[in-house]
């Protein structure tokens, strides 16, 4: 066993410090009555409550979730198919630009993503708004989802796919009944990746979003250009809370399923 | 006792449930499967055996329907089954990963296929149980692949290709990922199952001794070509080359030239030593070369020149090979040539008779060996 | 058939939704501005057939590229984000690889919670992790009233809106991306390996420069590209930190396309912009490349 020594327990500490500490005075800050952010002025709540009667975010958080749900769900689709012609469809006409346009969105510039995107848009004459948005989001986290499913189906045994097929499985029916379910982690995490980048993003839905929809980011980024918001801060903690408690409840998840495949497989090695 | 002889392939009136006509398989530049041509009957334990890459598993994959031959044909039951696509055909496999749906368990994995077939409910689960009963699985039935064990998921695959009662089962590699003890049980396994289930069973394997424990009749492959089908005893006792005499078992090669007079052979092999004489059908001109098999559990030991045997050498012992039941003689002959000679170890190490460096005689019998032409 | 829709869906998908508009950029930055509706010239018409796109194709040139080249504020732009984004990269890779090698020496069965720890905020909206830095850092900010109560200064620091903020912000928020790949090399690494280097007479410091920074090399590397490449285009962090005086080529070309409504110009920045992005894409993808042959 190794000991910590105390230039590890430093840097973890000072580390893991200036990571969270940011957010920390931001979440104890969302509780101060003082309307002078800055200024701890005793503790309360009003500017939750002024946050939930405040009707622009209310609306921009509805057609965040509303675009980010969306969004998600095509990226899926998309990106497993796309994912699956990557690994599994062997050679065709345009392959390597396909993989380059799989690949390219992961780092181009969101500004540059963007400002096509809408030049696009402008182009056809299609009104900008919702639907603008959640193409413009499905079009980059379908790569995202498509680079972490295809990870996933690089160590797939492709004889299973054999297997279904040999015992009677068409190539659908083999898909949906052996490969989806044994890839679905990867498919979930894809879809949870897509609905957090868009959930998160400003720059892109900024360029292809029309004045009939704003997001709770393009929000977000209007107040606080003017300065720093005490409703901001609220709106943040509740964005951190339910963040913080949905990776711990996944990763416990994950450890719980993890330990039983432990010990299944200590019960294998018993028989 | 008037016990019938399963040998299809000697009766002529018989119909092959398989047939290979001069199938040929390319991959780009590189050719796994050679002009072949083979014939395979109902009921038979065929083993296809041969090195890794020798062609034997794009085989098996064309017969599954993985992989389309580049020209010939390949019958099942006299119909062309190049149409017909891997989920139509009743043939099913079991894979060398068993890939066993990990997701679903051994009832559900063993009952899949019947599912495919939209067979009734009672139907699938009483076919089910009659597969876990074959298997000796019933224990296991609710359990995950990873919760149980190597030679259960092998089990496992086997029950889950047979239940949907195929004309032709095809195993790659059964056996391969299990140890050596639970392999040769299981091989056991297999025949028996074999049997009663009279399915035909087509086997790949590149482990020569599965290969002839298990199989009515063996192909020996090599670079795409079926080098020998014979069954396991022919194959051993009469191979028709150096590549299968070789490939399988323990064997001493000599070449020499031939001299023919009958059936009898004698090959002049090395100055100063005395020629071999071996017994043939073949027809060797004077002179061709040719090379002479011997097995060395056919070649004699002792002390003493014998008499009355057709061929004797006298060496010396060089190594010795001790495997508890058996022990292998590598014997330097005078002219450096190294013959191996086998001895049952009936007596106990202590009373052996014969150490290293010991002047020796090694000798066989006319019929003991074979003439090969190449 | 059912292949070529398999293909064909998310292949049109992004020819129509990636490549489509990328050609759109690059065709706009040869275009002139106009004031017209949309605001640049010429725009292609089918109708006259194969001499209109002939008409079309020699009405653009590169006059906008000249423009970005005479105008000193784009190429000080293009510099100073290639500056910032340097600057930034080494100070994260200064920050974050101790912390992921204290990560790969902790307790093992500590890592799986400093590794959450780590991932945790790449959930966290970017947005509100930079703007969290902006009551810290302004005048009367948190940080001010801190070191201003312990007496260290007399005189609240100014460092909102400053370079200072924009490193202290990309080196916050990028910094995961550099633990990351850093630890994942670092926890591979065999301890025998150091054993045997200090059994065979190096000193401590000696084995951790002559073994442990150069197996730790390919996740340098891979963590430097991951926060280099995505800096040079950043926008909100140089937006919301940084003052009138920080150049960052996002904000430049997001005010030459809002603000200034200059079309061509904008999609020239652009298309630069992705030129330069090239190399360190191109050198990213081959310590990738090395990277899964070695793991081969």
């Amino acid at each position: 066993m190794r000991k910590l020594t105390w230039f590890n327990v430093t840097s973890l500490t000072l580390g893991f410090a200036f990571l969270y500490l940011p957010m920390v005075i931001l979440v104890i800050y969302s509780f101060n009555a003082s309307k002078l952010v800055t200024v701890w002025a005793g503790f309360s709540t009003k500017w939750y409550a002024e946050l939930f009667q405040n009707q622009a975010f209310l609306d921009a958080a509805w057609v965040t979730l509303r675009v980010a749900v969306v969004s998600s769900t095509f990226a899926t689709i998309l990106g497993t198919m796309a994912a699956y012609v990557m690994v599994r469809a062997g050679r065709f006409y345009g392959r390597t630009l396909f993989s380059g346009m799989i690949y390219a969105p992961l780092v181009m510039p969101e500004v540059i993503t963007g400002l096509s995107l809408l030049l696009l848009f402008i182009g056809i004459g299609l009104d900008r708004g919702i639907l603008t948005i959640v193409l413009a989001h499905t079009t980059f986290s379908m790569c995202y989802v498509s680079v972490v499913v295809s990870s996933r189906l690089v160590s797939f045994d492709q004889s299973l796919e054999e297997a279904a097929l040999d015992l009677g499985c068409s190539p659908w029916q083999a898909f949906r009944l052996v490969t989806l379910p044994i890839i679905a982690p990867a498919v979930i995490s894809g879809w949870l990746l897509a609905f957090t980048l868009s959930l998160d993003d400003l720059v892109i839905a900024s360029f292809t979003s029309g004045p009939s929809a704003t997001t709770l980011p393009m929000k977000i980024w209007s107040s606080v250009r003017l300065g720093v918001n005490p409703q901001i801060n609220a709106l943040s903690t509740i964005m951190i809370a339910i963040v913080t408690v949905g990776v711990i409840t996944a990763s416990l998840i994950s450890k719980r399923a993890s330990v039983r495949a432990l010990e299944d497989e200590q019960a294998a090695a018993r028989t | 006792m008037a016990q019938t002889v399963f040998e299809p392939w000697n009766d002529p009136d018989a119909k092959p449930i398989i047939q290979f006509k001069n199938v040929t398989k390319r991959f780009g530049d590189f050719t796994a499967i050679d002009d072949l041509t083979i014939d395979i009957y109902e009921r038979e334990f065929f083993a296809l055996l041969g090195p890794s890459g020798c062609g034997k598993t794009t085989m098996m994959r064309m017969l599954a329907g993985f992989e389309t031959p580049t020209d010939g044909t390949i019958l099942l039951q006299g119909k062309d089954i190049a149409p017909i696509s891997p989920n139509k055909r009743a043939v099913n496999m079991m894979f060398q990963s068993y890939a066993l749906f990990p997701h679903l368990s051994v009832w559900e994995n063993i009952a899949f296929g019947l599912k495919r077939d939209k067979m009734a409910k009672d139907q699938i689960a009483a076919r089910v149980d009659e597969m876990l009963r074959l298997t000796r699985l019933e224990k296991f039935a609710r359990r995950k692949p990873h919760q149980i064990s190597g030679g259960q998921r092998q089990r496992v695959a086997l029950a889950r290709s047979l239940a949907k009662a195929p004309k032709l089962l095809l195993l790659d590699e059964p056996l391969g990922a299990l140890d050596k003890k639970l392999r040769q049980d299981t091989q056991f396994e297999l025949m028996d199952i074999q049997e009663k289930t009279g399915t035909t069973f087509v086997i790949v394997t590149h482990d020569q001794e599965e290969a002839m424990t298990v199989a009515s009749r063996v192909a020996v492959m090599d670079h795409g070509k079926i080098i020998q089908v014979a069954t396991p005893a022919e194959i051993y006792e009469t191979p028709n080359s150096t590549y299968v005499a070789d490939f399988i078992g323990d064997v001493n090669l000599i070449e020499g030239r031939a001299e023919q007079d009958g059936d009898k052979v004698r090959v002049a092999w090395a100055e100063g030593q005395p020629a071999i004489v071996g017994t043939t059908t073949r027809q060797f001109d004077k002179g061709q070369t040719c090379h002479f098999a011997i097995r060395p559990e056919k070649v004699a030991i002792t002390a003493t020149k014998p008499e009355n045997i057709a061929n004797a050498v006298k060496g010396k012992i060089h190594d010795i090979a001790y495997l508890g039941n058996i022990s292998t003689y590598h014997v330097a002959l005078p002219n450096g040539h190294m013959i191996k000679a086998q001895a049952a170890n009936n007596r106990r190490l202590s009373r052996r008779s014969f150490t290293w460096e010991d002047d020796v005689w090694l000798s066989w019998t006319d019929t003991a060996g074979v003439l090969l032409e190449r | 058939m059912r292949r070529f829709t398999l293909i064909a869906i998310p292949y049109f998908w992004l020819l129509a939704l990636f490549l489509v508009p990328f050609l759109i950029v690059l065709k706009i930055s040869l275009s002139d501005t106009a004031l017209a509706i949309p605001p640049y010239m010429p725009s292609l018409d089918l109708s006259e057939g194969w001499a209109g796109f002939m008409a079309f194709l020699t009405e653009l040139d590169f006059e906008n590229f000249v423009w970005l080249t005479e105008d000193d504020l784009y190429w000080k732009a293009y510099l100073s984000s290639l500056q910032i984004a340097f600057f930034s990269t080494v100070l994260t890779l200064i920050v974050g690889y101790p912390i992921a090698y204290a990560m790969a020496r902790a307790p093992e069965e500590w890592r799986p919670t400093l590794l959450m720890l780590v991932i945790l905020p790449f959930w966290t909206s970017f947005l509100i992790r930079v703007y969290s830095w902006m009551g810290i850092l302004s005048q009367e900010g948190y940080l001010n009233q801190a070191l201003m109560s312990l007496g260290l200064i007399s005189e609240p620091l100014i460092i909102l809106n400053t370079n200072i903020a924009v490193y202290i912000g990309i080196v916050y928020t990028y910094l995961p991306f550099m633990i990351l790949p850093i630890y994942a090399a670092l926890e591979k690494l065999d301890g025998s390996l150091l054993e045997a280097a200090e059994d065979l007479g190096c000193s401590r410091a000696s084995a951790f420069w002559l073994v442990t920074i150069p197996l730790s090399k390919q996740g340098i590397i891979a963590g430097c590209f991951l926060v280099f490449i995505p800096t040079i285009g950043e926008f909100v962090i140089p937006s919301l930190l940084g003052g009138s005086q920080t150049l960052m080529i996002g904000k430049v070309l997001s005010e030459e396309f809002f603000s200034n409504r200059d079309w061509p110009v904008a999609s020239a920045v652009a298309i630069i912009l992705l030129l330069i992005l090239v190399i360190p894409i191109i050198l990213f993808q081959r310590n990738e490349q090395k990277q899964r042959e070695a793991e081969k």
